[in-house]
């Protein structure tokens, strides 16, 4: 049977993993290549790299970073942030990223994710989703690494880009990011129901217990970490091992 | 030796190229090209595809005399070709991706949408599922049955012979996920992209 995925994610800025509170508050974690070959050595199932910070200061991402770590890391490598046009995302694939996740640019214009979509494959476009409550059972689409609002409900987009060609949703709760204190269950829910496509939790994890959660009270198909990770709480080992206890099926 | 990995712009190669440059690591000498001259003379070809099947078969054909060279080196002279993903799906009479689109006809059989059961089954098929090995094979050579291999999909290749079948895996139906027939070898997971083990299916390749 298909295995729930467990996939580290880097932030990185000025070629740097960093990790903040709400995206805020950044803190230096280490150097990324180093850092993915460590998670692909140890289980990772997948690695995510977000340049956090492209899409605001108008960078282009990490290409050189990529190119780097695709010749050392041998499991699937998504690579997001400041991803606005077909260029960006031919020149990510090229330098070594399996899929591209793109996220301001998915909610200005949709348009790109279908382009995107049929030239390159749904299969290595991932849309990047961040949500905020707004009120009980609703949330709102944010961009620019959570600073814009956009008035957008978030399943309303969820199936949007679905249809636009979508393979992969990685949603994150920006109400819960970097508090430690769980995915947003009720959000992830919504989502997972209300589309066909792999949904990939992310934003709030603080314990190997949020992880089980996100896949069996969220029905993600996929959950992403970053800080538990990084600061050596948990190694990748022991989450599949946790979650295998629990009767969750990992690749172990 | 040199192995072909053919290059028609079918998408994305880099992790093809990476991996079998990692388990070539200069003993075995790796061309990327979609030149007719440099894949009729190479020892081993490697077929990769990404996107829909429609998308890579007219891409095969806009470059002129690749299919025809293909299917020398491989039914003809029955020298060793790895299709991976869309590259085994090719192998095919038809696909039904996008619109109904003629494939290489070199295994009988169609490549159609996973049957998600009415959404009980998310589409694509992504992440890691075991393998179930059907027969003895020359790609899984020291690689152990329900391994875990990496899946990207949404169509799966159904072959009219299934004694051509080395490997199933289990989502919504057992879908078939590798084909042997002589020095024919197709993946439908990514075997540059599966960790240790995958590298390991490419060294057999490499080593055969």
């Amino acid at each position: 049977m298909l295995k729930n995925r467990i996939i580290p994610c880097l932030d990185v800025k000025d070629g740097r993993v960093v990790k903040g509170i709400n995206f805020v508050e950044l803190k230096d974690a280490g150097d990324p290549v180093e850092q993915a070959k460590t998670y692909s050595d140890g289980g990772a199932d997948e690695i995510c790299f977000l340049d956090i910070t492209a899409s605001n200061e108008n960078r282009e991402t990490l290409i050189d970073i990529v190119r780097k770590t695709a010749k050392k890391c041998f499991v699937p490598l998504t690579v997001g942030g400041g991803v606005r046009t077909i260029q960006n995302i031919t020149d990510l694939l090229l330098a070594g990223a399996d899929k591209v996740s793109i996220n301001t640019a998915a909610v200005k214009n949709v348009d790109l994710v279908k382009k995107a979509s049929k030239k390159f494959g749904s299969q290595c476009i991932v849309v990047a989703i961040d949500a905020k409550k707004v009120s009980e059972n609703k949330w709102e689409v944010f961009t620019h690494g959570g600073r814009n609002k956009t008035g957008i409900d978030v399943v309303d987009f969820a199936k949007k880009v679905e249809e636009n060609g979508a393979g992969e949703i990685l949603l994150t709760s920006m109400d819960k990011d970097g508090t430690k204190s769980g995915y947003d269950v009720d959000l992830l829910k919504t989502i997972t129901n209300n589309t066909n496509i792999p949904v990939i939790a992310s934003g709030g994890v603080g314990t190997l217990d949020h992880l089980y959660d996100g896949i069996v009270k969220g029905g993600a198909s996929a959950v992403l970490a970053a800080s538990i990770f990084h600061y050596g709480e948990f190694k990748i080992k022991d989450a599949k091992e946790y979650l295998n206890s629990k009767n969750v099926s990992v690749r172990l | 030796m040199n192995v072909t990995i053919v290059d028609y712009q079918s998408g994305n190669i880099s992790s093809v190229i990476n991996s079998f440059t990692e388990v070539a690591k200069g003993k075995v000498k790796i061309e990327v090209t979609s030149e007719i001259n440099k894949i009729k003379s190479c020892d081993k070809i490697v077929l990769p595809g990404q996107g829909s099947f429609k998308s890579c078969v007219d891409s095969l054909n806009k470059i002129s005399g690749l299919v025809e060279t293909l299917k020398d080196f491989a039914i003809t002279n029955k020298k060793p070709l790895l299709g991976i993903c869309v590259g085994l799906q090719m192998f095919a009479d038809i696909g039904y991706e996008e619109a109904e689109t003629k494939g290489l006809g070199w295994i009988s059989g169609k490549v159609s949408k996973i049957d998600n059961q009415n959404g009980k089954f998310k589409l694509p098929h992504i992440g890691w599922n075991e393998i179930e090995i059907q027969k003895e094979s020359k790609m899984f050579k020291d690689i152990k049955n329900k391994s875990h291999m990496y899946f990207v999909h949404s169509y799966e290749f159904i072959p009219e012979d299934k004694s051509i079948i080395s490997a199933t895996t289990n989502y919504s139906s057992k879908i078939v996920c590798a084909v042997e027939r002589d020095n024919l070898f197709g993946t439908q997971f990514h075997p540059e992209k599966s960790d240790k083990i995958g590298l390991k299916i490419i060294d057999n390749f490499l080593n055969l």
